[in-house]
């Protein structure tokens, strides 16, 4: 099953906690949204789940596919099939995305078969094409450079295009939607869409509803402070859209100084 | 396609080894040291005019009045009385690939050339040891009065032309390795190319050491006269030994009117070779002179191809790339001299220095009083692997004119934790991400080679890379 569950986490950057003890639970095939203002530590669970050195785990256990993430590398998270769309994808001049795709692939297939060749040329180019066409990408997309020079709209949809490639069971869309003008959001969300299938689930990571209008969320979660404070259903968004985040902070301050 | 490069590198890196090396078998080695006594016995050997052992006996000469240069790398490591300046590895040069004797053919095998030979080959001048023993050319080239010969024959068989441009673009007096070059030559190419002769496919020639302690002192000199072009390459691997080695070539390249050349090189010397390299070209009037420099192995590395930008119109391109290991010292750059009026020029290097190695851009611009009009551009890239390592910029600038258009950029940056975090999250381990990341800075450089030296080229840099990380 691939199901990734997150229970009690605390997180560190450079020494300051900045999750304190989330839980959450996103069943395979689930598609849920964690909403909340900004600072709060979306972004901070969303590189803890790919492993990123500077995030210091000091509490806690995530599991995906039944496996503590928490002892992998990087690269074995994205081998167990766990993809993270980044907010700010980082350019790496000189490597094209078909050459960087083609070697991201077959790190995935030689994980899974270590004695596995890697994928033909004409097999690839192939799947590069019917990729490309399902997101509406210019096949010319494929000889530039990763990241390098791209606006902001090209970024997302090349983060789109690694994910079709990869075809992750869990992929989380750190603010796939900031930066992006409504064509763009529009475009990137069909592509999400198109690429959704039973197995994938999906966290969004998000400050505003607008990406909810196209991606469709099982379960909406609050986060403030470096935890999960409130969950519910798609009408949960909307009610932030409309009375923001203070009615939430409120509830929430509440409770924690209840508690 | 652009990705084949690094797609290939994946495939192909497992089984490539180059530090192998045969048993030592020569006709002729002289004593340790360079004499008076070495310099005849070499001249006499190769049964020279007296012109040359003059010319070689002059040099000897300028060479115990000139010092060691102590204004670059610490030469102090390099004993010039320890070191064999010639050997002479089989009686006499060979015509055809099946005369080549079974032990050099088996070194060639194992780098790979003829394979590469079938595909892309012109002609080969394959230096083994001091010496040309193989040479091929092929047919039209012959018909096209292309002439591509080891040195030795370039003297014998044209011993005109071969004297009014030898010695005239490095004189002996230039520096001391020069100096010791010219007094000990051996092997290394002689080409000319008609007027508006066109090369299509680049000549090739390949070099290796193979005898530890050996000094290796090639000699080219190549012609291209108006309005022809070509392109030259020279790649190098050698395998490993423990003591020093010394190897200093001089190359000479004379582009004459609205002629092209461009002459590219991949240095991958064992980490005990001093590699104190003169290449220089002198261009003419709208004529174009192109250096692809790669420097890969060696000790100390000290070369800076040259253009001497000496008619109106004429353009020059340096494009340096050095990649500094453990223990390794790439001085590397070029001196653009622009001595004409609406000359132009560009120089881009690119740099990678890795556990502990240091990598030095040492540049020279110069513009000349009168050559106004002039367009030059220089950028600098460094890409530091680790805080171990370290890199360097020397530029010298001379302008003596107003109406110029100079720029010079130098930048410096780590492989960054993000992007090796970026590449990660996509399933690359730490070693291949690195790897990317290299790859891709050097890419410029790379995407300019004749394909089967992109592929080598980038099998070095994973070799290079290999146990890198972690």
């Amino acid at each position: 099953m691939a199901e990734l569950v997150i229970r009690n986490l605390h997180v560190n950057v450079e020494g300051v906690e900045i999750l304190k003890g989330v839980n959450l639970t996103v069943p395979e095939g689930e598609f849920h949204a964690i909403m909340g203002p900004n600072g709060t530590g979306k972004s901070t669970l969303a590189y803890t789940l790919a492993g990123h050195p500077n995030y210091e785990v000091t509490q806690g256990e995530v599991q995906f596919k039944g496996v503590n993430i928490l002892d992998l590398e990087p690269d074995q998270r994205s081998h167990l099939g766990l993809f993270l769309a980044f907010q700010y994808p980082v350019a790496v001049p000189g490597v094209t995305m078909a050459n960087f795709l083609r070697t991201s692939l077959n790190s995935h297939r030689k994980a899974l078969d270590e004695s596995d060749k890697g994928v033909s040329l004409p097999e690839f180019r192939k799947m590069m094409k019917d990729k490309m066409n399902l997101l509406k990408m210019d096949p010319a997309f494929a000889g530039r450079y990763l990241n390098d020079g791209f606006s902001g709209g090209e970024k997302k949809r090349a983060e789109m295009l690694q994910m079709a490639v990869l075809q992750p069971e869990m992929v989380v869309l750190d603010e796939t939607d900031s930066g992006l003008d409504i064509d763009a959001l529009r475009i990137v969300s069909e592509g999400v869409n198109a690429l959704r299938n039973p197995k994938m689930g999906g966290l969004i990571i998000t400050h505003y509803q607008r990406i909810l209008n196209y991606i469709k969320p099982d379960v909406v979660h609050v986060m403030m402070e470096g935890r999960i404070v409130s969950s519910g259903g798609p009408e949960l968004a909307l009610e932030l859209e409309e009375k923001g985040y203070d009615w939430v902070r409120e509830k929430f301050l509440q409770n924690s100084e209840t508690a | 396609m652009a990705e084949q490069t690094s797609n290939n590198f994946l495939n192909e890196m497992d089984d490539y080894k180059y530090g192998f090396r045969d048993p030592e078998n020569y006709l002729f080695k002289t004593g340790k040291g360079l004499n008076r006594r070495v310099v005849e016995q070499i001249s006499s050997m190769k049964g020279e005019p007296q012109w040359m052992l003059d010319f070689r006996l002059k040099a000897f000469e300028h060479h115990l009045r000139r010092p060691v240069p102590t204004w670059g790398p610490d030469l102090s490591g390099l004993n010039l009385d320890d070191i064999y300046y010639y050997v002479k590895p089989t009686s006499g040069e060979e015509q055809s690939w099946d005369d080549v004797p079974e032990s050099i053919k088996n070194t060639f095998n194992r780098l790979g050339i003829p394979e590469a030979e079938q595909k892309f080959l012109a002609g080969v001048g394959a230096q083994y040891e001091s010496e040309m023993v193989y040479h091929n050319i092929q047919k039209h080239l012959q018909e096209q009065g292309v002439i591509f010969l080891s040195i030795e024959d370039g003297l014998r068989n044209y011993p005109d032309l071969f004297r009014e441009h030898f010695g005239t673009v490095v004189p002996i007096e230039d520096n001391k390795f020069a100096a010791i070059n010219s007094a000990a030559w051996s092997g290394g190419s002689f080409v000319y190319v008609p007027p508006n002769v066109k090369v299509e496919m680049p000549l090739q020639a390949y070099f290796r050491l193979n005898i530890a302690q050996m000094g290796q002192f090639e000699r080219s000199l190549i012609i291209v006269d108006e309005g022809a072009q070509l392109h030259y390459v020279e790649g190098c691997t050698a395998p490993q030994y423990t003591t020093n080695s010394f190897h200093s070539g001089v190359i000479e390249i004379i582009v004459k009117r609205g002629a092209r050349m461009r002459y590219t090189t991949i240095q991958n010397w064992s980490k005990n070779v001093y590699n104190l390299v003169t290449q220089r070209s002198v261009v003419h009037e709208d004529a174009t002179m192109e250096w692809v420099d790669a420097n890969m192995g060696s000790k100390v590395t000290m070369k800076y191809p040259s253009c001497y930008l000496v008619g109106k119109g004429a353009h020059g391109e340096i494009l340096s790339m050095a990649f500094a290991g453990e223990g390794q010292l790439q001085d590397a750059g070029g001196k653009m001299l622009h001595l004409a009026p609406y000359t132009s020029s560009k120089t881009t290097s690119k740099s990678i220095s890795k556990d502990g190695g240091r990598s030095s851009y040492r540049g020279m611009l110069k513009v000349q009083k009168g050559a106004m009009g002039v367009r030059s551009n220089v950028v600098c890239d460094a890409l530091l692997l680790d805080p171990q390592s370290k890199t360097d910029t020397y530029p010298t600038i001379e302008i003596e004119e107003q109406d110029v258009s100079i720029g010079h950029e130098a930048s410096v940056s780590k492989v960054g934790e993000d992007q090796l975090f970026y590449l990660m999250s996509r399933g690359l381990s730490a070693e291949d991400a690195t790897t990317m990341v290299v790859s891709g800075f050097i890419e410029p450089l790379v995407k300019e080679l004749p394909m089967e030296y992109a592929v080598e080229m980038n099998r070095l840099i994973h070799l290079q890379m290999e146990g890198s990380v972690g």
